[in-house]
Order: C-alpha cells, then sequence, then structure tokens
C-alpha cells in the first residue's frame, strides 16, 4: 500500500504531551487579530481614558486624594490605566472568540491537536499584550499632566500580569458562554463596566460611606485597582499583600473555572 | 503491544456504540462500524438522519454521550492529539477567518498541527492544485464561495492526514469545481489516503466510494460495497414509448412505475418478469413501439427503498 498519512519530512511531530507550535500559532494569530486594527484595539480605549482624566482632573482637581503628598491626578491616573487595562484584556478574549464562535471559524482550532491549556495560554498571553500597549500608551499620553513613574515596579508588574490576566480569562468565560454578540455586551455593561468604574478608580474607598466602605472589601477589581496603584505612588487603601493575595485568588479562581469549561467543551464542542 | 505497533494495524476508523441526544431528539442511536485504511467511504443518509453529528463527532467538534471513536487505533478523546492529527475535516458549512489571506489561513492551520517551514512546499502545491495561486494574497471575505471552499479543503488536508472526511464539499458548487474536487479526492485515495465523503448527490457516491453506509435517524440501516448495494435491488426498468394512440395492454398496467407524457417506466422483477416477456404481452396484443431503453437501479432507487422515500 502506497504510504499514508504524515509524508517523511512532516513525521517529526511535536511531543504527544505538548504542541508548542500550535500554542504559538495560535498566540501569534491572536496578536495579529488585534494588530490589525490598532486603532480601534489600543488608540480607541487610550482616547476615551484620556476623557475620563480631563473631564475628572477639571471637576475634581481640587480634592485631596486621600494620600500625603499625592495629588488627585497621580492618584487618578493609575487607577484609569489599570481600568482600560481591564477593560481592553476582557474585550481581547471575548470578542476574538465569540466572532469565531459566531462566523464558524471557531472550528479549525477545535479540531486542531490544541489542548484546553495551550488554547487558555495563548488567548491569555495575547489579551495581556494588548493591554500592556494599551497601559503604555496611556502613560505616556498622560506623561505632560503627570510625571509617574512606579514606586515598586515588582508590584506593579505583577499586579498587571494578575489584573490583566484575570479579565482576559473573564473575557474567555464569557465568549464561551456567549452566543450572540448581545450577551458579550450584557456582559461587558452590567458586570465588567460597573465593577472596574466603581472600585476604586475615581476615589479612595475610605471615602465611601459605611456599609459601602465594608462592601468594597469583598471586591477583587478594588484590589487589583488598588494594588496597581501602589505599584505608582506606594500607598493604597489595602496592605499590598493582601491586595497581591486578592488578585492571585481571583486569577487561580477563574482559570480554574475557565479551563474546566474548555476541558468539558461546554457551549464548544456541542 | 505499543500502541503505534497497535495504530499500525488498527481501521481508519473505528466507531462504537455512538449515542448522541438533543434534547428529544436521538440524533445519533448507537452508531457501531469501521472502515478500513485506503477505503473510499460514503455515508449517505436524508437530511436530519445524524451524519453531520457522526462527523463532528469524529472531528472532536460534537461530544457523544456514550460510545467510542478510534482513528488508525487512536481513542479520540484519551489520545486526542495524534487521533486529530490524523483526520481532516472539511466542514459543511462555509466558514472562514475574514482576517487572513489564503496564505496564512493555510500556514496559520499547518501550526496549529504542529508543523513549521517544512509545511511550506506542501502549502504551495495545495494552493496551485487547487487553483488558488492568483488568490493567495487575497483576504479570505474577498473570495467566491467555490474558492473558499478549495481553501477549506486546502485547510484540511495541510497537515497531511491519514484520513479525511469531507461533509458534503460538493454542495451548491457549479459543475467545474466539482469535477475537480471529484479528480482531487481520487488522487488523494490514489496516494493510499482514506476517504469518507457524505453527499446529496447519490451519482457521486455511485462513482466515487468503494463502500457505503446509509444512516437513518440516528442508526445505520446498511453498510456494504457499492456493487453489494446495487445488487441487492432485485429490479430493472424498461422505458417504452408506444406509438400514437397505443395503449398498454391490461396484463402490465401493474408494473408501470411512473409515466410523463406518452412515456412509461415499468419496474421488472428480476427473474419474474422478463424483458422478453414484456415484449411478448406487447406483440399479442398488436402493440406498437416507437421506442424503448433499459436502465439499471441506481443507489438513488435503493436508497428511496431503504428511507422510505426520502432524498439524500
Amino acid at each position: 500500500m502506497p504510504e499514508i498519512g504524515f509524508a517523511p519530512e512532516m513525521r517529526r511531530r511535536p511531543p504527544r504531551f505538548s504542541n508548542r507550535r500550535g500554542f504559538w500559532t495560535l498566540t501569534v494569530k491572536e496578536i495579529r487579530r488585534f494588530w490589525s486594527v490598532l486603532g480601534q484595539t489600543v488608540t480607541a480605549p487610550v482616547v476615551t481614558a484620556m476623557l475620563y482624566l480631563l473631564v475628572f482632573a477639571h471637576v475634581l482637581g481640587g480634592r485631596s486624594s486621600a494620600y500625603p503628598g499625592v495629588s488627585y491626578i497621580a492618584f487618578l491616573v493609575p487607577g484609569l490605566m489599570m481600568m482600560s487595562i481591564l477593560q481592553n484584556a476582557f474585550a481581547n478574549t471575548s470578542s476574538s472568540l465569540t466572532q469565531s464562535k459566531i462566523m464558524g471559524n471557531l472550528v479549525f482550532l477545535l479540531m486542531a491537536p490544541v489542548s484546553p491549556l495551550e488554547f487558555f495560554g495563548a488567548y491569555v498571553i495575547a489579551a495581556l499584550l494588548r493591554a500592556l500597549l494599551v497601559g503604555l500608551a496611556y502613560w505616556v499620553a498622560t506623561w505632560p499632566f503627570v510625571h509617574l513613574l512606579p514606586a515598586a515596579p515588582l508590584m506593579l508588574m505583577s499586579m498587571f500580569l494578575l489584573a490583566g490576566a484575570s479579565l482576559a480569562v473573564l473575557g474567555l468565560i464569557a465568549g464561551i458562554v456567549a452566543s450572540k454578540f448581545d450577551h458579550l455586551a450584557a456582559f461587558q455593561n452590567f458586570f465588567i463596566m460597573p465593577l472596574t468604574f466603581l472600585s476604586g478608580v475615581f476615589f479612595s474607598v475610605h471615602s465611601l460611606p459605611g456599609i459601602w466602605s465594608q462592601v468594597a472589601r469583598f471586591d477583587p477589581f478594588f484590589y487589583m485597582i488598588d494594588g496597581f496603584r501602589y505599584g505608582f505612588i506606594g500607598a493604597g487603601d489595602a496592605p499590598i499583600g493582601i491586595s497581591l493575595a486578592w488578585a492571585a485568588g481571583f486569577f487561580i479562581a477563574v482559570s480554574a473555572v475557565c479551563l474546566w469549561l474548555l476541558r468539558r467543551g461546554y457551549r464548544l464542542r456541542m | 503491544m505499543s500502541p503505534d505497533s497497535y495504530a499500525s494495524s488498527a481501521p481508519a476508523l473505528e466507531i462504537h456504540g455512538l449515542r448522541k441526544r438533543y434534547g428529544t431528539v436521538q440524533a445519533l442511536d448507537g452508531i457501531s462500524f469501521a472502515i478500513a485504511r485506503g477505503e473510499y467511504f460514503g455515508l449517505l443518509g436524508p437530511n436530519g438522519a445524524g451524519k453531520s453529528t457522526l462527523i463532528n463527532a469524529i472531528a472532536g467538534l460534537v461530544r457523544s454521550d456514550t460510545g467510542s471513536i478510534r482513528v488508525l487505533g487512536h481513542d479520540h478523546l484519551r489520545e486526542y492529539r495524534q487521533a486529530r492529527r490524523l483526520i481532516g475535516v472539511v466542514p459543511q458549512e462555509l466558514v472562514f477567518d475574514p482576517f487572513f489571506s489564503v496564505e496564512e489561513v493555510l500556514r496559520i492551520q499547518a501550526g496549529y498541527y504542529g508543523c513549521g517551514p517544512e509545511a511550506g512546499l506542501w502549502i504551495e502545491q495545495l494552493i496551485e492544485r487547487l487553483e488558488l495561486g492568483g488568490k493567495r494574497a487575497a483576504s479570505m471575505r474577498t473570495l467566491s464561495g467555490g474558492q473558499k471552499r478549495r481553501v477549506m479543503l486546502a485547510q484540511a488536508l495541510v497537515h497531511r492526514p491519514a484520513v479525511v472526511i469531507l461533509d458534503e464539499p460538493t454542495a451548491g458548487v457549479d459543475v467545474e469545481l466539482r469535477r475537480t474536487l471529484w479528480s482531487f479526492t481520487r488522487e488523494l485515495h490514489a496516494q493510499g489516503i482514506t476517504v469518507v465523503l457524505t453527499t446529496h448527490y447519490l451519482e457521486e457516491a455511485q462513482a466515487l466510494c468503494s463502500r457505503i453506509a446509509i444512516v437513518d435517524h440516528g442508526r445505520v440501516r446498511v453498510i456494504e460495497s457499492t456493487e453489494q448495494l446495487l445488487a441487492r435491488h432485485p429490479f430493472r426498468f424498461l422505458r417504452l414509448k408506444l406509438a400514437d394512440g397505443a395503449q398498454l395492454p391490461e396484463a402490465l398496467q401493474a408494473l408501470v412505475m411512473s409515466r410523463v407524457n406518452d412515456t412509461m417506466e415499468l419496474k421488472l422483477e428480476r427473474g419474474k418478469h422478463p424483458i422478453g416477456g414484456v415484449f411478448a404481452v406487447l406483440k399479442s396484443a398488436g402493440v406498437a413501439i416507437e421506442d424503448v431503453a433499459t436502465r439499471e437501479p441506481t443507489l438513488e432507487d435503493i436508497f428511496i427503498e431503504l428511507t422510505g422515500g426520502e432524498r439524500a
């Protein structure tokens, strides 16, 4: 019988337990997807965050930041930066997955020997890169208003990675569950947007009245924003260790849920 | 025995006790069969018979409730990497990624399967063979339906699978592309690739497939070689056009299967209704014949008989 299957030059297949080339192919493909529309995926969110900065800095510029020696703008910019990072990490994975599902081309990936972990990792890395670009672009754009340099760079990077990855994973979960863009918009407008907006971006939670100040203590988004701000100004509402623990715990929890959904093929493999 | 040596002697596809229910619909109801290496296998059935569910289960796009699928000996769940690497599936729906060009789509697909630069030559051959040379840099969204379908075929072959599954590849394509697809799949088959085809064109299955399974209501109704399947029909057909004003004798009326204008088709049972006997009756009744033709049963006749009249 003539030779069937792989040609000799293609027999050097990846090991049985990993598909590194498949993983990198998917990662690069996801990066190219947002890279081809940078105006929409990076510039637009930076412009939106700048508008928030201009309005709130104008209206509340006279307020104190609750931290001695820290101006309100220096308090506001890291919060807005983190809000943009979180929203864009979420948007990247959720929109890419939902679009592939709705257009039907996700089947080409689902039929390939790519594991749930490789699938997960590729989408999250691409989303983190977009979030990083948004954060850096925003930092550069706000430089004329406030010269912010990281007070605790390691903490800043850790909080970026944990928080950005958590939202990228939440985006994956939303993309898995959503069967149309309406579902995604609902998730974004009624869950991601309010939580990122109301978790201490514009104010210190110490300034919240009684019960709300306590409620914020159970909001992981609050710790993400507070911990990220600590990375820039060296001070926060919560101890940095607690913020890191919350961010890490949240990342582990959402990743466990996401990987479980991917392994089951929930709403992907019908 | 190592998994590889087991795999080397295993059938191309082994499906055992596959069941899948969607709500109240039993899409697959205990499907079991095997496809040998190097077969050109046809999977036929009316709409909703479960063909696509079965193919999607083999491709890993549907999780069956029970049952198992082995691809060249590799379980499609426990050894999904090996199993998926050995299969290439052309989906029925026309789906594509609008962000990339034809060549990029093929390189990405090869990458998913762990193939790197060494796949370049094969990708080039696929592009040329499927007449996509002028479109390699074109965005997928600018291609015609037929061109998109050819890219989908190339995507299924980009990792050089041992088993190629085509889910209605010729649905809605023009005659020229249909012929290209036919000759290309024949070429693959001649190279030892196992080809599994579902189609609504029964003459296509009859011309291409060496063995055929007919699926209906989630079950395999029959699985036989194409010759056996055709031979199991005990009839042949006689088409008669009588001279103007002539009437068919009463004795032959019961054999008439269809009538179009003044031409009628008689269904004759082998052994019981010899063609000579029909002519003898016509002669003795003095009926003049203007034209006559015989027709052997086609797959469609057998299909209609087996599935109770539903189209493939």
